[in-house]
């Protein structure tokens, strides 16, 4: 296996994507309708002019830039100290998203009643809008006390990502652990194995390639919810206050605005990746399976 | 797999554009107070008198070196700082202890609230005894509801959208009109040649919706003209795009805010930055319609059976004054302790956003904080009897008249003497040059 020059390759490929992406962009802007075009009434096509569309490299010289004349920090240490800000937040939002959607996959997965009684409620929860979700959260800031520690604003925000995040992975390894064959199951019964060994050695395994897109899906989610969370309550620091922040000058600085948002991406990319190490770290003892994931 | 992590990364990145869009134009909920500034904003022409029987004078005296223990009881189980010497001459103060106060804002740290951070960084609620922790408010949070939620000790608020919320159980009251005057404009281009709200005739009127469109209902009702089919009423972002990208004629603005956002983008016809000069403007404190804004809100409850809290707001209000004062006196100085205290928005805009909150505060004819029975029944007025396009009014009944009070803001102006101008006759608004993007 030329592990290194597949690396190579796939580092290539993603840069080439990248550019692949700022040329359609630029395309896009060369070509498109300035202030925008109908379709059959409708009005799909977005305006081409460079306050709805900045050029790549106005958004990139952005970056360079300091935030303002006071802040001499240029915007991409900002941008970049937001993301890995809500980087954190995701990140916790997506370990306890991730905790709670494998704890209860197992539950529903070893009691069928459980499962019945508890599926409809989870596919319910995702319903609840987020924004409804968010204000109520948030006041839990300064209501909740254990002894002398209090609920922290930020902590709100990843519950929130968290939110988001359990549902793909409960569903996910649900349908993971559910998919071990009946003639293994029967093995395992044949062998007189407990419930518990059975999870471990059997369901467990066979639930992993299911897990991960699950994961994937949860990475997102808890990125999202993050941003979203952040925006809805204000909470400081994070990319989604930036974003909101910057788009106040959408009109005067737009390249400023998308400068924030490059930030989200690199904050998405990198939960993605994240999910991949996992994913490598957990199939590496397995045959390269076409079929899988 | 890289495919897939590209797909995830470009979902990611479409969603917190939409999310970020959605933020911005604060569409999810209704009782939002948007972009901090825009609430609705109420009828108070400039230069009414406001004379609900204070008998108050800016110019009480107070003997340096008195004595004095504001609010006189305490209960049981509070701090009972004392004020030793007069607040607000610098003198050194001995406090047995600072009451911790919580002041909701309605959107982040912006000149809009510069008086409550220069108080802070004077240390004038320091010198009330007052511990003060300000929490900027969010896309979702609604000052008043965090106020009646107990979240926090005093709320900004824009008049009509507290009085709603009001209506609907919260027992808040208004102890403080700081603002005095509307800020609402409805800004367009010069060729649309609209000068006047009779002028919105047949135009794409551009309006944030959510209650912020009244002060638009009312100036058309009085130039009677149907909102239903004399105007295209169009639903418009908490930005100028839609003016600047054509898609609508006459696009509502704050003073403070969204009009300098105009003022900060390019004109692609000359390669510059737009003037006032490109610009028609109409404003609704001087069309007889506007509505009060930014008031200071406080649990009324507590008001009523709580001295310590009375006696709280008395020092809040005060030392509030003093902020607003500082600010009046010396708006760079207080630009620069809003950026400090965390603004992302650019100087210049900053700064014209202090001379323009400058300019609605002051001159305060009875004193910054008394809150005039005119303008505040011109505002309950507009809210009670001008319905929206669906039909619907801000308020369905008369508030009462405990929904505000000029008790709080009298006593403090007793308690700061004639160390503070509170009226501020002779402010004159300075030049504020804005630079592209509000840099």
């Amino acid at each position: 296996m030329a592990r290194r020059g597949s690396a190579i390759r796939k580092t290539l490929l993603f840069v080439l994507a990248l550019v692949a992406a700022a040329a359609a962009w630029e395309l896009y802007k060369a070509i498109g309708p300035e202030d925008g075009g109908s379709i059959l009434g409708w009005k799909l096509l977005p305006r081409a002019n460079d306050v709805s569309m900045p050029h790549v490299w106005d958004v990139s010289a952005r970056l360079l830039d300091d935030e303002s004349r006071t802040s001499k920090r240029p915007i991409w240490r900002v941008v970049l100290s937001g993301a890995w800000y809500s980087f954190r937040l995701a990140l916790l939002g997506f370990l306890v998203g991730t905790a709670v959607g494998v704890a209860l996959a197992t539950v529903m997965a070893r009691f069928g009643i459980v499962k019945r009684g508890l599926l409809p409620y989870l596919v319910i929860s995702q319903t609840v809008p987020m924004i409804a979700l968010a204000p109520l959260v948030v006041s839990w800031g300064g209501k909740l006390h254990l002894g002398s520690w209090e609920w922290p604003k930020w902590l709100s925000v990843a519950v929130l990502g968290a939110f988001l995040a359990f549902f793909p992975v409960a569903v996910g390894t649900l349908r993971g652990l559910e998919s071990a064959s009946a003639t293994s199951i029967e093995l395992m019964r044949s062998f007189a194995a407990s419930g518990v060994q059975t999870m471990r050695k059997l369901r467990f395994p066979s639930a992993v390639p299911f897990v991960v897109p699950a994961l994937r899906l949860a990475a997102a989610a808890s990125v999202i919810g993050v941003v979203v969370a952040e925006i809805s309550t204000g909470l400081r620091g994070g990319i989604g206050r930036l974003i909101i922040e910057y788009a106040r000058q959408a009109s005067g600085d737009p390249p400023k605005v998308y400068a924030a948002v490059v930030g989200a991406a690199v904050l998405g990319l990198a939960m993605a990746g994240l999910v991949t190490v996992f994913d490598l770290v957990m199939m590496r003892r397995r045959p390269p399976a076409e079929e899988l994931t | 797999m890289r495919h897939r992590s590209k797909a995830i990364a470009a979902v990611v990145a479409g969603l917190t554009l939409i999310a970020a869009s959605c933020g911005d134009d604060d569409a999810e909920t209704d009782e939002t107070t948007p972009a901090g500034s825009d609430a609705p904003g109420t009828t108070m022409a400039p230069g009414t008198t406001m004379a609900p029987g204070t008998t108050m004078a800016p110019g009480t005296t107070m003997v340096p070196g008195t004595t004095m223990v504001p609010g006189t009881t305490m209960a049981p189980g509070t701090s009972a700082p004392e004020v030793t010497s007069t607040p607000g001459t610098g003198e050194q103060v001995e406090c047995e202890g600072r009451d911790p106060v919580t002041l909701q804002l309605q959107w982040f740290v912006q000149a809009q609230f510069g008086g409550y951070f220069a108080a802070v960084d004077q240390g004038y609620y320091e010198d009330m005894c007052l511990d003060v922790s300000i929490a900027e408010g969010g896309v979702d949070i609604v000052p008043q509801q965090q106020l009646a939620d107990g979240e926090a000790d005093f709320a900004i608020a824009w008049v009509p959208k507290a009085l709603q919320t009001r209506e609907q159980g919260a027992d808040i009251v208004d102890i403080a009109q700081i603002f005095q005057r509307s800020g609402t404009l409805q800004v367009s281009f010069k060729d649309a040649g609209i000068t006047s709200p009779e002028d919105f005739a047949g135009q794409r009127i551009g309006n944030w919706g959510f209650g912020n469109e009244y002060e638009i209902f009312a100036a058309l009702a009085q130039a009677e003209l149907d909102p239903a089919s004399d105007v295209e009423l169009v639903q418009q972002q908490f930005d100028m795009l839609g003016l600047l990208q054509g898609d609508i004629d006459a696009a509502e603005a704050m003073t403070y805010n969204e009009y300098a956002q105009v003022l900060e983008a390019d004109n692609p016809d000359t390669g510059e930055l737009y003037t006032a000069d490109d610009l028609n403007v109409v404003s609704y404190e001087d069309a007889g319609v506007g509505m009060l804004q930014d008031a200071l809100w406080a649990d009324a409850g507590r008001l009523e059976s709580d001295e310590a809290y009375r006696d709280i707001a008395v020092r809040f209000v005060a030392a509030s004054i003093q902020g607003w004062a500082y600010c009046r006196d010396d708006p760079e100085s207080c630009r620069d302790i809003v950026v400090a205290a965390g603004s992302q928005l650019g100087d210049s805009h900053q700064l014209w956003q202090m001379n323009e909150v400058n300019k609605l505060i002051w001159p305060a004819e009875n004193g910054i904080g008394m809150i005039d029975a005119d303008a505040w029944n011109r505002t309950v007025e507009i809210a009670q009897n001008t319905p929206n396009l669906e039909d619907a009014t801000v308020l369905s009944e008369a508030p009462g008249d405990d929904a505000y009070t000029n008790d709080i803001v009298t006593d403090a102006m007793a308690l700061l003497g004639d160390s503070v101008d509170v009226t501020g006759s002779d402010f004159a608004p300075i030049e504020v040059t804005l630079e592209a993007g509000g840099a």
